[in-house]
């Protein structure tokens, strides 16, 4: 006998499915009744939570995990989105992400302050962001191999870093110097949560409504007019690139601190580049950014979740957690592949702008 | 012979900007060092002795550039084809376990060696199409298609190590049977490393001597208009992420093929892991030309020999290696560097 809630989970499964799929139509075709499909997508997904919570699956835990995952996602993205809109191309997040989380923890255990181990990896961001800056702005060097190089620095030097400050491998953060959380009946809801979210419609505020926002969109069209204009194109967009490589340090002491708790060679997992797809999937809007780092942190949130599950354990296959592990990769490159080549990017996005090519 | 002349002295320039970024890498690599209270020209004279001057250390050397001359040449190739191809990493892994899934078969020595060599390339290959199809098809940037599929590679080969190509009561995969192994040399050299070399020759050949290479490097040179001049710039990139996925399988194979005393895959994939980045570094010093990437994976093995001896007998944890090559990569983003120097230097004399 077919219960009255299968029926229900089935319909709700469907109608998520359609209404993604109209969401992200909405999004190319530019339809204005997107807050219709908004609504059916929230309430398919209510109905689908409510089911899996009557089956005895702890929804509010995947819940929380998968905001926790967003936070990393949301921060670079909006990051990025902010410096490509100004011209410049940074791949390194992944980098910065890394040696932020490492000088997040050392700070924090150095000084007894988890304040501090923040305020140092934001600084870690601004000093990334500089150099990459610098080498992409003012010495017109090759943007993607410049990121690629802090990519690849960080991964030693984080390595090199906890060997010499601990032991070689993983290093587990002290009890006592995480970020607090706000108490939830569910948990603890971390305060980056928030920001995040309000950094997002910030952004949007400053692009649309305020005449710093104008120039940093004209820097990435049309630098030419801008410096035409009196305005500096060179230290706006060192700026914007400072501005997002900071977001990535804070995301960054995010993860270490107030996440997992721990600092290792290999702790953002792929999480700056999964955000650059974030900033690709937005078309370079800070609030379809976010949405998009919820999206995709969801799919992070529900292969964490899922291996953590008693009630789903028994039910995958041995060897087979491998494959769980796989979906929030796989669900980038699906989500990826279906926006690409319906977005709009800034005319001179990557190239570093001459004075003489006006 | 004014000719030859001429090609010679059109060299000098990139072999100066890569030496100088090498100059740069060891340079603040020493100087961290320095910080972190070691002393790095002990640290860097045990790293080079035991490189290049044991036998010891100059067959893993060698060994070591089998690998990072043919991941070179993944990411050389798409940079020369105008993509900035970073899925070696995943290529190669894909290939290791095809070449221990191969090796299963029982075959007559040499065809088992080839099969296992076919079996990794092919693997590599397939890795690499989907990100080919996307970028040609749907226009999405390798960068992201790329890291996407390493990690996929990464869990994948992880179930495939622990599962169906365990060596059961071990921390390895299967061991490479003796009838599909390379033939050693000297030490812990095998004759893998000629396959590559070969390759990176056939590259060469392919890439200057053929129309098909014009094609590929005139989409990498300008796109635009190499699509008016009648060539297809998806089709040039396909081959180019096609034989770059090659590249990157045989890397794999020879890792298990030809490198004793393990011939396999540990169950926490270390021994194949990282090589495919180091590759970005190869490449990029040794100019994004086969040829060059042959010497210049002779450079990047030589640091990944000798930093096992640089922590053995100076102390200095092995990931500087990874930090020198890093700023070595950051020093090529700016080809002007030297000339900036330069500049500043002659202004100031001047003033």
């Amino acid at each position: 006998m077919i219960s009255l809630e299968e029926i229900m989970f089935v319909l709700a499964v469907f109608a998520f499915g359609l209404s993604l799929m109209a969401f992200i139509d909405a999004f190319r075709a530019k339809i204005r009744r997107k807050w219709v499909l908004g609504i059916i997508l929230l309430m398919s997904v209510v109905v689908i939570f409510y089911v899996m919570q009557s089956a005895g699956l702890e929804v509010p835990s995947l819940i929380m995990i998968s905001l926790d995952a967003m936070v990393p996602l949301g921060l670079v993205a909006i990051g990025e989105v902010v410096n490509e809109r100004a011209g410049t191309v940074n791949i390194g997040l992944e980098g910065i992400l890394l040696l932020s989380s490492f000088a997040a923890v050392f700070g924090a255990e150095r000084s007894g302050n988890w304040a501090i181990g923040v305020f140092v990896g934001a600084v870690v961001g601004v000093l990334t962001g500089l150099i990459h800056g610098l080498i992409s702005i003012y010495a017109k060097g090759d943007q993607i191999i410049s990121g690629m190089g802090i990519n690849l620095f960080a991964v030693g030097f984080v390595a090199f870093g906890i060997w010499t400050t601990w032991v070689p491998g993983v290093h587990m953060l002290s009890s006592g110097l995480g970020v607090p959380r706000i108490s939830t009946p569910w948990g603890g809801l971390s305060w980056f949560i928030p920001i995040t979210i309000a950094l997002a419609l910030v952004i949007h505020f400053v692009f649309y409504k305020t005449t710093w926002g104008v120039r940093l969109r004209a820097a990435g069209e049309n630098p030419g007019a801008v410096d035409a204009s009196g305005v500096n194109v060179f230290r706006l967009r060192l700026l914007a690139c400072i501005f997002g490589a900071t977001l990535a340090g804070l995301a960054g002491a995010f993860i270490s601190l107030d996440w997992v708790g721990m600092t290792t060679k290999d702790l953002p997992a792929g999480r700056g580049f999964i955000a650059l797809a974030c900033v690709v999937f937005s078309g370079l809007e800070p609030i379809s950014a976010l949405g998009a780092a919820a999206l995709f942190g969801f799919c992070g949130g529900l292969s964490t979740w899922i291996k953590a599950t008693p009630q789903l354990i028994p039910i995958i296959p041995p060897g087979f957690d491998k494959f769980i592990m796989m979906i929030p990769y796989i669900a980038t490159l699906v989500a990826v592949t279906v926006v690409i080549g319906r977005r709009r990017f800034p005319k001179s996005v990557g190239r570093p702008y001459r004075r003489e090519e006006i | 012979m004014s000719s030859l002349g001429e090609r010679f002295s059109g060299l000098t320039k990139p072999v100066t900007q890569s030496l100088f970024a090498i100059v740069m890498g060891l340079a603040i690599g020493a100087l961290l060092l320095a910080v972190w209270g070691y002393d790095p020209l002990v640290g860097f004279r045990h790293l080079f002795e035991s490189a290049f001057f044991t036998e010891i250390g100059l067959a893993s050397t060698l060994s070591y550039a089998t690998t990072l001359m043919l991941v070179g040449i993944t990411f050389g190739l798409g940079m020369r084809a105008g993509l900035f191809n970073i899925g070696a990493e995943g290529q190669l892994m894909v290939g290791a376990l095809a070449a221990v899934a191969a090796s299963t078969f029982s075959l007559p020595p040499g065809l088992h060696l080839l099969v296992g060599v076919i079996f990794a390339m092919l693997a590599g290959a397939l890795w690499a199409l989907p990100v080919a199809i996307l970028k040609v098809k749907k226009g999405v940037h390798e960068v992201v298609s790329t890291i996407m599929l390493n990690w996929i590679a990464f869990y994948l080969c992880l179930y495939l190590v622990l599962g169906p190509l365990l060596k059961p009561g071990t921390h390895t995969s299967i061991q490479i049977q003796s009838s599909s192994r390379f033939p050693l040399l000297f030490g812990t050299l095998s004759a893998a490393i000629f396959v590559a070399i070969l390759f990176a020759i056939i590259v060469y050949f392919i890439m200057w001597y053929t129309r098909l290479g014009t094609k590929i490097r005139a989409v990498g040179f300008d796109q635009e208009s190499a699509h008016y001049m009648g060539i297809n710039p998806g089709r040039a990139m396909m081959i180019g992420f096609i034989i770059g996925g090659l590249a990157a399988g045989l890397a794999g194979g020879a890792l298990v093929m030809g490198v004793p005393p393990d011939y396999a895959v540990f169950t926490e994939l270390s021994n194949i892991m990282g090589y495919g980045f180091a590759g970005i570094a190869v490449a990029l010093i040794g100019r994004n030309h086969p040829l060059g990437m042959i010497f210049s994976a002779v450079f990047f093995g030589g640091l990944w020999s000798g930093k096992r001896a640089m922590q053995i007998y100076a102390h200095i944890p092995l990931e500087i290696v990874d930090i020198v090559i890093g700023i070595i990569v950051i020093s090529v983003a700016i080809p002007e560097l030297l000339d900036i120097i330069r500049r500043k230097i002659k202004g100031r004399s001047s003033r």
